[in-house]
């Protein structure tokens, strides 16, 4: 038995004869999870800015609330938009149900609380060292905001990417929401687990492999990214 | 005049009960280099801010006149004792004010070339700011204030803590603000420095305002024992 080098064997395999299958379900992995990614940053960078910034009723509730909600369970998230999604939920008229659209939903639930929790926590730190200057310049609050995200930007990389490793390594929400369906909703964590349940433990090691590489090949990529465009710092 | 002079009126600042700065009144008149002198935790900084409006007092009033006096803000500046820098580079930070003004970026970058080189900070003006030494980060919260050219400008202790060669460049930099027609009060506690620099002085103790004057009239004549004391260099308060 020797299940580790059949899975590299496997992961090798896959990656260079480009498998198919394999990149339909890294593709739909990839974008959704980046939707998500990109769907929570646009409500959770703002988010994190403004209750920062502003003092008002309420404030405090939000932010143990955020925090708390850092570590929400996947299979929890799911559950709750399957009711939601469902023919009998709220927005069941939708038909969103075991689409991308459930998964991308459910994964920015999964991910608000950890970016907008992260982006408070680096902009209170800066804002404890701009606010007098700023008030001083009598900078709007429009203008406050955007320095602040834009010095802050460093760590803020750092709270997106944390977002995106939660979203493209969880199972349990989009199992749920988005059903595992061939050529429809299967992305690399449900193929592992889907595989792993038929027994073929190398075809999945292979495909964690796989999911693992592409983690880092993002990460990687958002670093040089950066900091071609964001200076040295 | 656009603001000045600016009046305190029966100005009283208190926080959690405890009495901080004042009752004092004070007159701010154009031209000139006024300082406010005093021991540690006398209120200087305090009142540094209650003038800019960064404090509000608990009672009295704090006036601007002229006819810009609605926007009054608009055209001062601080350095705050402790100054601040943006985590960009010595450029943007000078430029900054301007750009909150809405002033275009080619135009804006080039004032702040303009005051880099004045300060003497050519050589840092693309580094990161907040890797500059105090003295450097020092100048270039004093640039950086100086570029929306504010009718008055206050300085917070600049040159607190910083060596004989920084605090020459520093001075300098005050005098050519000062003669290109902008009103500095400054606070300090340097006498060697207040006599350089100063054309009147505040004496300010325990919150109060126990003595003023014009530099010669606080250190050749002093009115009061404490004041006298203080220029000796005994400790008082
Ligand atoms: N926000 C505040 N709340 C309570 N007390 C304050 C506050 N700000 C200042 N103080 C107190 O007011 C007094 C005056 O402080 P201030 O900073 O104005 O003194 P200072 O003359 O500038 O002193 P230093 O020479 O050390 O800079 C001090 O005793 C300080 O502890
Ligand atoms: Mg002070």
């Amino acid at each position: 038995m020797n299940g580790l080098s059949d899975g590299f064997r496997e992961a090798f395999r896959l990656v260079v004869t480009l498998d198919p299958a394999l990149v339909e379900i890294a593709g739909l992995s990839l974008f959704v999870s980046l939707s998500a990614v990109a769907a929570a940053s646009l409500i959770g960078l703002p988010l994190g800015a403004l209750i920062s910034v502003r003092s008002f009723p309420g404030r405090g509730v939000i932010v143990v609330l955020l925090n708390a909600f850092m570590g929400l369970p996947p299979v929890v998230v799911g559950l709750v938009v399957y009711l939601m999604l469902s023919r009998s939920g709220p927005f069941g008229v939708l038909g969103l149900l075991f689409t991308p659209t459930a998964m991308i939903i459910a994964q920015t639930i999964l991910i608000l609380p950890i970016i907008a929790s992260l982006t408070r926590q680096s902009i209170s730190d800066l804002w404890d060292h701009y606010r007098e200057l700023l008030q001083s310049l009598d900078a709007t609050p429009a203008q406050i905001t955007a320095t602040l995200l834009w010095d802050a930007r460093r760590s803020l990389l750092t709270a997106v990417l944390a977002g995106f490793g939660r979203a493209i390594a969880e199972v349990g929400a989009v199992m749920i929401v988005g059903g595992n369906i061939e050529h429809a909703t299967r992305v690399l964590t449900t193929a592992i687990a889907l595989e792993t349940s038929k027994g073929n433990l190398a075809l999945a090691l292979g495909l964690g492999l796989v999911l693992l590489i592409l983690a880092l090949v993002v990460n990687a990529a958002t670093h040089a990214l950066a900091s071609r465009t964001m200076g040295r710092r | 005049m656009r603001i000045l002079p600016l009046s305190l009126t029966k100005v009283l600042v208190e926080r959690e009960g405890d009495r901080l700065v004042g009752p004092l009144e004070m007159t701010v008149g154009a031209g000139g280099i006024s300082v406010v002198m005093g021991p540690n935790g006398s209120g200087k900084s305090t009142l540094l801010k209650v003038c800019h409006g960064l404090v509000t007092p608990t009672s009295g009033t704090v006036a601007w006149a002229g006819d810009q006096a609605a926007n009054a803000r608009r055209h001062q500046a601080i350095v705050f004792q402790k100054p601040a820098v943006l985590r960009r580079s010595v450029r943007e930070n000078v430029a900054y004010p301007l750009k909150l003004r809405g002033v275009p970026r080619a135009e804006r970058l080039e004032k702040a070339d303009q005051l880099i080189a004045r300060a003497r900070l050519n050589a840092l003006a693309d580094r990161d700011a907040t890797v500059l030494s105090g003295g450097e980060q020092q100048k270039l919260a004093i640039v950086r204030a100086w570029i929306t050219e504010p009718e008055v400008l206050f300085l917070d202790e600049p040159t607190a803590s910083l060596d004989p060669g920084a605090t020459r460049d520093i001075e300098a930099l005050i005098g050519s603000i000062d003669a290109a027609g902008t009103k500095i009060v400054m606070t300090s506690h340097d006498l060697g420095q207040i006599k350089r620099l100063a054309t009147d002085v505040l004496f300010l103790l325990d919150g109060l305002i126990k003595e003023r004057g014009t530099v010669e009239q606080i250190f050749d004549s002093p009115q009061s024992e404490t004041l006298a004391a203080f220029l000796r260099g005994d400790i008082v308060g």
